[in-house]
C-alpha cells in the first residue's frame, strides 16, 4: 500500500440557509485547494459525494461540477453516498499508481425537505416505505434494543448530549452547543421514547472538502504529514428485523480491517447522529474510557448529511496536524441505525 | 505498479419494459448469479460489491443499494455505489476494477442496473428545481440540437441516423436478451416512424428498459483460472467536463476526446481504426454513432456518418459497432455502461453468439452521460496487455 496523507481541509459554517448547494460548496472547495499548496492542475482526480433526494432533482452533482470547474477536462467521479466513500474510491485510485493526489468533496442541502420523511425512501420499497417510519422512530427502536441489551440508562445517553454539545462550544461550525446539565436534559419530553431532543442530530445544510495526496507530495505541501493508515467500510444486511440492531457488525469488521486495535489511540471521531450510538459504535471499534470521543462535538451536533462523515476525518485530521494527539480513529456512517459504516486510521508523523 | 484484472464473469437479464416477474432485488440477482455461474463461483468468493445506477428518482428509492446489499451478498462486505449521470455503468466498471488494480481485493463483483417500470424517466429528468429552469424534454428534447449542429457541420445525408438504427435493430435480432426485438424491420419503418425531436424518430431512439448487467473482475492469478479465458483489462478512463460555458464543443466534446487518448496511450494503441477489433459504444440516439466516431477518433472530424453510410460500423464491416443491438435496443439507463463493457468483454472471450465477431482480440466499451460531459471507457484484449 502507497502511504497516503491529508493534506488539507475545509467546511462550511453549517446552517439551514438560503444559499444553494453550490453556494455553499464552491468557497470550501477553494479554501481545500489554497491550503493544500497544490496549484489546481496538480491535483490529478477529483471524487464527489452527494445524494439527489436531497436535492430534489437528478443529477445533483453535474450543478456542482460546473460550479467546482472541470477545464480543461478532469478524471473525476461521483458516489451516491457520504464523501468519506469518496475518499475512499480517490484512495483506491492512488494505490492503483495512476494517480498521486485528489479533490474530494460533498455536499448535502436537508433544509428544504422534510429529512425524517425523506429517509424513508431509503427502506424496502415494497413493504416499508408505504409506512412512512421516520428516521427518528426506526432510532428510537434502536436505542430501546441497545439500553436493553446494554443495562445503560437513559441518563448515559443525556451525558453523551451534555458533553458533545460543551466540546462544540469550541467548533466554529457547530450548528448546536451550550451548556447543559445532563439532569436537566433527562427532564425534558420524550420525542420517540428512549430518546428525547438532545439525543437526535442537529440537522444542517453544508459541504466539506479535502485534499489527499500520496508519498512525497503528501511531505513536501505538509507541516505535520498525518497518514491514512487503515481504510475500510463493510455494510450490514438492510431489513431492521433481520441484523441485531444493537450492535454495529459492519463497524467492527471495518475496524478490524483498519486496525484500529493495532496502536494507542487518542481520541475518535464518530459519525454518530444518535447518543446511544455513540455507545454502540464504543463497543463495535473496542474504544475504552481512555480514548476520547468526539472532541469537535460530532454529527450530533452538527449533522450535514452527506458531508458529515467526511468532517468527522476532517476533524480528525485537523487535531492531529495541528499535534494535538498523534494516532485517531474517525467513523463515517450510513443508513438507518449505522448500516453500513466506513473506518479510518489517521497517525501524525 | 498496478495489478493485472480480469473479466471472468459476466450475467445480464434480460431487458424488457416492464420486469413484473422481479422485484428490485430479485432483477439484480438475476444478472449477478448469472455472473457468477459464468465465473463458476457463488457469493461467497466475492470480496467486495460496486453497484452502480443513474439518478435515485427513476425507481423513487434512496439510495437502493443499501436496502439490495444482502440480495447481493455483501453483507459484512465493502459496498461502494457509483453514479456519474449515463456514464454510471462504465464507472462502475471502473471503480470496480480499480479495486483489484490497487491489489485491495481478489475478486469483486460489479453490478449496473435501472428498473425504469418502478417509476417514470422522464419524469424523473424533468423536475422544477428551485432556482432553475425546467427544461421539460427529457433526453431526446436536450440532444437533438446538438445533432442538427453535427448535420450543419458536417454535411451528413439526413438518413444517416436512420441507417444507424436499422443496422443496430437488426443486430438485436441477433442477441436474445435485447429488449427491442423488430422482427421485420426495414428503412421505411423506421423512416415512417413517428418523430420524436427533429431530427430524432421513434425508430431512431432508446427504449425505457428494465434490466441489470453484472460482471466479476478477479486479479491475475485467479483469472487465469477460470475455464473461459478472461477478457484483460488493458485500460480504463474516465473524463468530465462542465455541462454549460462559452466555446464548449458539446456536439464533439474535449472531454470524449481527451479520455480515448488516454485510453489509447495507456493500452498502447496508435491506430485505433486498425488496432481495435469492434466497439459497443453509447449510442441512445442513432446520430450518436456517427458523431463517437469522430469523438473516439475511428474517423476524422466531419466524416464519422462515411463510416455509417459505407457499412463499415456493420457486424461484418471493418469496425462493428454495437453487435449487441446497443442502447437503441436495450436501454436500462445506469446499466447500459457496464452492458457496454460487457459486451466488448464477450466478444474477446468468445461468447457472444450470433452478434460474435470472429477473431476479435481488442475490443472497446464506451459509456456517455450528462449532456455529452461525462466519459468512461476500457479496452479489452483476449491476451494479457
Amino acid at each position: 500500500m502507497r502511504d497516503v496523507g491529508i493534506v488539507s481541509f475545509a467546511q462550511s459554517n453549517a446552517a439551514s440557509e438560503l444559499r444553494n448547494e453550490v453556494e455553499i460548496l464552491l468557497p470550501v472547495v477553494k479554501e481545500a485547494v489554497k491550503q493544500s499548496g497544490l496549484a489546481r492542475n496538480e491535483i490529478d482526480f477529483t471524487c464527489s459525494g452527494s445524494s439527489d433526494f436531497l436535492q430534489g432533482q437528478p443529477f445533483a452533482f453535474v450543478m456542482a461540477l460546473d460550479g467546482v470547474g472541470a477545464w480543461p477536462p478532469i478524471a473525476e467521479s461521483h458516489v451516491e453516498m457520504d464523501g468519506a466513500w469518496a475518499l475512499y474510491e480517490a484512495w483506491v485510485k492512488i494505490q492503483t499508481g495512476e494517480m498521486d493526489s485528489a479533490l474530494v468533496y460533498s455536499f448535502g442541502k436537508t433544509s428544504p425537505g422534510d429529512l425524517a420523511e425523506v429517509l424513508a425512501l431509503q427502506l424496502d420499497p415494497y413493504c416499508v416505505t408505504q409506512l412512512w417510519p421516520d428516521a427518528d422512530s426506526i432510532a428510537g427502536i434502536q436505542a430501546r434494543l441497545w439500553l436493553e441489551r446494554s443495562g445503560q440508562s437513559e441518563r448515559d445517553l443525556a451525558e453523551v448530549a451534555a458533553r458533545s454539545l460543551a466540546d462544540a462550544k469550541q467548533n466554529p461550525h457547530a450548528v448546536a452547543k451550550g451548556d447543559f446539565d445532563a439532569e436537566k436534559l433527562l427532564s425534558e419530553p420524550y420525542r420517540c421514547s428512549p430518546l428525547r431532543d438532545h439525543d437526535c442530530p442537529a440537522n444542517a445544510d453544508g459541504a466539506t472538502a479535502m485534499v489527499i495526496a500520496a508519498d512525497d507530495t503528501a511531505k513536501r505541501v505538509s507541516k505535520r504529514p498525518v497518514w491514512i493508515r487503515g481504510l475500510d467500510h463493510r455494510i450490514d444486511p438492510p431489513a431492521l428485523g433481520v441484523r441485531d440492531l444493537a450492535r454495529a457488525r459492519s463497524a467492527e469488521i471495518a475496524a478490524g480491517k483498519a486496525g484500529v486495535g493495532a496502536g494507542k489511540l487518542d481520541f475518535a471521531e464518530l459519525d454518530a447522529p444518535y447518543t446511544h450510538q455513540e455507545w454502540i459504535l464504543r463497543e463495535a471499534l473496542g474504544l475504552g474510557d481512555g480514548v476520547r470521543i468526539n472532541p469537535s462535538g460530532g454529527s450530533l451536533c452538527t449533522r450535514t448529511l452527506f458531508s458529515c462523515g467526511l468532517n468527522r476525518i476532517g476533524d480528525a485530521w485537523a487535531r492531529l496536524a495541528a499535534g494535538e494527539g498523534d494516532r485517531a480513529v474517525a467513523l463515517a456512517t450510513q443508513g438507518h441505525c449505522l448500516q453500513q459504516n466506513l473506518v479510518c486510521v489517521l497517525e501524525g508523523e | 505498479m498496478a495489478e493485472l484484472c480480469g473479466v471472468i464473469g459476466i450475467g445480464q437479464t434480460k431487458y424488457d419494459a416492464k420486469r413484473i416477474d422481479v422485484s428490485m432485488p430479485g432483477l439484480l440477482r438475476e444478472a449477478a448469479l448469472k455472473a457468477l455461474d459464468d465465473a463458476e463461483l457463488t457469493f461467497a468468493d466475492i470480496d467486495a460489491v460496486v453497484v452502480g445506477k443513474a439518478p435515485d428518482m427513476f425507481e423513487g428509492v434512496m439510495l437502493p443499494e443499501n436496502y439490495l446489499s444482502d440480495a447481493l451478498g455483501a453483507s459484512g462486505k465493502p459496498l461502494l455505489r457509483v453514479h456519474t449521470a449515463g456514464s454510471v455503468g462504465g464507472s462502475t466498471g471502473n471503480v470496480a476494477m480499480s479495486l483489484v488494480q490497487a491489489g485491495i481485493h481478489d475478486r469483486v463483483l460489479a453490478v449496473a442496473w435501472e428498473k425504469q417500470s418502478e417509476s417514470n424517466a422522464m419524469w424523473g429528468l424533468t423536475l422544477s428545481p428551485p432556482f432553475s429552469v425546467a427544461v421539460v424534454a427529457g433526453a431526446g428534447g436536450y440532444f437533438a440540437p446538438l445533432i442538427h449542429a453535427y448535420i450543419r457541420r458536417s454535411g451528413a445525408p439526413e438518413d444517416t441516423g436512420i441507417r444507424t438504427a436499422l443496422k443496430d435493430r437488426q443486430n438485436a435480432l441477433k442477441n436474445p436478451l435485447a429488449h427491442l426485438q423488430i422482427p421485420d424491420i426495414d428503412f421505411e419503418k423506421i423512416a415512417n416512424s413517428p418523430m420524436l425531436w427533429d431530427p430524432i424518430r421513434y425508430l431512431e431512439s432508446c427504449p425505457s428498459s428494465d434490466g441489470a448487467c453484472a460482471m466479476v473482475l478477479a486479479k491475475e492469478d485467479l483469472a487465469e483460472r477460470t475455464s473461459t479465458p478472461p477478457a484483460w483489462v488493458h485500460a480504463t478512463a474516465m473524463r468530465s467536463e462542465p455541462n454549460q460555458f462559452p466555446g464548449r464543443d458539446a456536439v464533439n466534446p474535449q472531454a470524449g476526446r481527451d479520455c480515448s487518448a488516454e485510453l489509447y496511450k495507456k493500452a498502447g494503441i496508435s491506430d485505433p481504426r486498425k488496432e481495435i477489433d469492434c466497439a459497443e459504444i453509447y449510442v441512445p440516439f442513432s446520430w450518436f454513432e456517427a458523431m463517437w466516431m469522430e469523438n473516439l477518433g475511428f474517423a476524422p472530424e466531419g466524416e464519422g456518418w462515411k463510416m455509417v453510410y459505407e457499412g463499415a460500423t456493420a457486424l461484418d464491416g471493418d469496425l462493428p459497432v454495437n453487435m449487441s443491438g446497443g442502447v437503441l435496443s436495450s436501454n436500462a439507463i445506469g446499466a447500459s455502461g457496464l452492458i457496454r463493457y460487457a459486451e466488448a468483454a464477450m466478444q474477446v472471450r468468445g461468447q457472444a453468439g450470433e452478434h460474435q465477431v470472429d477473431g476479435a482480440r481488442r475490443t472497446l466499451g464506451h459509456a456517455y452521460g450528462g449532456g455529452s460531459q461525462y466519459f468512461s471507457m476500457c479496452m479489452f484484449g483476449a491476451a494479457k496487455p
